[in-house]
């Protein structure tokens, strides 16, 4: 099954495709800035008064009155030899803002990720083999209610009772303020973690849950099941035997296919936690229009979601071939 | 498809049968957010005056969502915020819906055009939804319209791909093939034939694209690119409320959350149960 030209024409297809969106991706979110009406010096400077001579310092350093042709030019080419400019807001290369805020974030996805998964998967299993009991009901009703709730009213519940009420967690800052980086215990670092990654998987749970609930029963109702139970097997070795084997791949996939969701959300609970990840950047770089640090990082995410889908894909077309053909039957 | 409501035959609802029960339960949320939308309109501005005689009040029969650090009454702010945020969604939705009519048409048009919808979809799809609602905003000249252009151009892709695939499928059928064999123009075909089956789908996708456009608009304002702070918003209301956190003030993000969290769950509770209606094999559950 696995010949190796197949999976090299699978990674060579991933990769033109990659290429051809970020093109896409590079250009059309360059104009969407460069066309903006909001004036980026003025959105940088805020209410400050300056004087004119200021001013056009500033617009100087901005590049507002270069061409946007040859701007974008500018900056392709240099992003092609890996330099993605200078963040106008943190005055440090791109390339370096989104290494160390995208490592902080993907610390805090990953968590998420893999708890929500796990907790999503055996919640939506227990769901599935008690169908129409008060546990599923419960259950459901808790993903339904979950699925309704905005990540940063969650986020700031949590705030105010774990932090706010209890004292159990610090408010905010990924690290006590007045340390050096040198400094910080990984005890600091991981009880800031602890909030925005419960957050994040408690909401992330829900899409799965319901998910594999749906599944468990379509494949307790099929005919292989029925079979097994006449043999005599029952209860959580039928479950386990014939059940999860079927279930976990699709599950799996599913989270994969949910980067982009998961990459939003943690958008809105950095936000909520000061946690120094690159959701906060980008809503920075967004309202005090540092270009060249936003471009970068819509193509990092750009990126990883892509990256999400074609390990879904992957999966669809290597390990589990008849996930790909009850699609193409729908 | 599996249904937002517990339907046993016991409680308040005893004596009524699915389909009855089903249509109670679409009017009555129906009619919860029909009110929301409704008195949102009629508390003018006057009814938000500031008295800072009465500022940041615990909730009481009063001011039931207690009062914020100007005096002003969290119950009548977070109405008129959930109105605005309902009207978006609906503004929001409609326009995605046309959207999304017109694309899945056009991919039925030729091999070419169905790539270039298939691509347009996962040029979409290939930021993550928030960021992508931010950098159209910013693109519209940020503020109220920008975030609002934002969730409309970005939600159509879920109902631009239902759509196509319904065509392709409904392509495929005999009565089609019979009906072209007579002679009968496309234009004929599409409207008489293919049309009439996509209305129920479109109408529950519209619906169902309501929470989230809901949600999306209230997280874009919430990160401070949508709304300005004089208009009322849940986001706006959320992200002030942030600056009380740690003086006590519990009130001011609890309820108007919880809110838009009912608000949320009624619409999906509205699109699920009108799913059952409209497809027949859920019916009998």
């Amino acid at each position: 099954m696995l010949d190796k030209d197949k999976i090299a024409g699978f990674i060579g297809n991933k990769i033109l495709r990659l290429l051809s969106l970020l093109i896409v991706v590079c250009f059309v979110s360059f104009m969407l800035i460069q066309y903006s009406p909001i004036d980026p010096v003025r959105a940088y400077i805020g209410e400050m008064p300056v004087s004119a001579e200021h001013k056009a310092n500033l617009e100087e350093y901005w590049g507002v009155n270069t061409p946007p042709q040859e701007k974008f030019l500018n900056w392709a080419g240099d992003a092609l030899k890996g330099n993605f400019g200078i963040s106008l807001i943190y005055r440090m290369p791109v390339t370096d803002v989104i290494k160390e805020r995208f490592t902080a974030s993907l610390v805090l996805m990953a968590a998420s990720w893999l708890f929500s998964g796990i907790l999503g998967f055996i919640l939506g299993i227990i769901a599935g083999m008690k169908k129409g009991t008060w546990i599923d009901k419960t259950i459901k009703i808790y993903c339904y209610v979950l699925a309704a709730t905005p990540t940063f009213w969650l986020a700031l519940i949590l705030l105010m009772v774990f932090s706010v009420y209890l004292g159990w967690f610090p408010i905010g800052l990924s690290v006590p303020i007045g340390v050096t980086a040198e400094n910080v215990t990984f005890l600091d670092w991981f009880l800031r973690l602890i909030l925005p990654a419960l957050t994040l998987s408690l909401l992330g749970v829900a899409q799965i849950a319901l998910f594999t609930r749906e599944k468990l029963i379509e494949v307790l109702s099929s005919d292989y099941v029925l079979f097994a139970k006449a043999r005599g097997e029952k209860g959580l070795d039928l479950v386990l035997r014939h059940g999860i084997r079927n279930v976990a791949l699709p599950a799996i996939t599913l989270q994969f296919l949910g980067f982009s969701e998961l990459f939003g959300g943690t958008v809105l609970v950095e936000q909520v936690f000061s946690y120094p990840g690159i959701g906060q950047a980008a809503v920075a770089a967004g309202l005090r229009s540092d270009v060249p640090l936003l471009l970068g990082i819509v193509i990092v995410s750009a990126c990883f979601v892509f990256f999400g889908n074609a390990i879904a894909d992957l999966i669809y077309q290597f390990v589990d071939p008849r996930i790909k053909q009850q699609e193409a039957s729908i | 498809m599996s249904t937002a409501v517990v339907t046993v035959n016991k409680g308040v609802f005893r004596g009524f049968n699915l389909r009855q029960k089903t249509l109670l339960i679409i009017g009555f949320t129906s009619l919860l957010l029909l009110a929301i939308v409704i008195s949102s309109v009629e508390f003018g501005d006057e009814s938000l005056h500031t008295n800072f005689g009465s500022k940041n009040l615990n909730p009481s029969p009063e001011h039931p969502f207690g009062t914020d650090w100007m005096g002003r009454d969290m119950f009548i702010r977070t109405l008129k915020g959930l109105g605005s945020s309902i009207m978006i969604g609906a503004f929001a939705s409609t326009i995605s819906t046309i959207l999304a009519i017109i694309l899945g048409l056009l991919s039925s048009t030729g091999k070419i055009a169905d790539s270039f919808i298939a691509w347009l979809v996962d040029l979409f799809l290939s930021i993550p939804h928030l960021l992508l609602i931010i950098l159209i905003s910013i693109g519209f000249g940020g503020g109220a319209t920008g975030v609002i252009i934002g969730v409309a151009l970005t939600h159509w892709t879920g109902l631009t791909r239902v759509v196509r695939a319904e065509i392709k499928q409904l392509k495929t059928q005999e009565y089609i093939h019979i009906s072209r064999n007579l002679g009968k123009s496309k234009w004929w075909i599409a409207t008489k034939h293919i049309f009439p089956h996509l209305i129920p789908q479109i109408f529950l996708g519209t619906i169902l694209m309501f929470p989230h456009a809901i949600l999306h608009e209230a997280s874009a304002t919430f990160l401070g690119f949508g709304l300005s702070p004089h208009e009322p918003a849940i986001g706006i209301i959320l992200s002030e409320s942030m600056k009380y956190l740690s003086a006590g003030y519990w009130w001011l993000a609890f309820f108007p959350g919880l809110s838009l969290l009912i608000v949320v769950l009624a619409f999906d509770m509205i699109g699920e149960n009108l799913g059952k209606l409209i497809d027949p094999k859920n019916a009998h559950e």
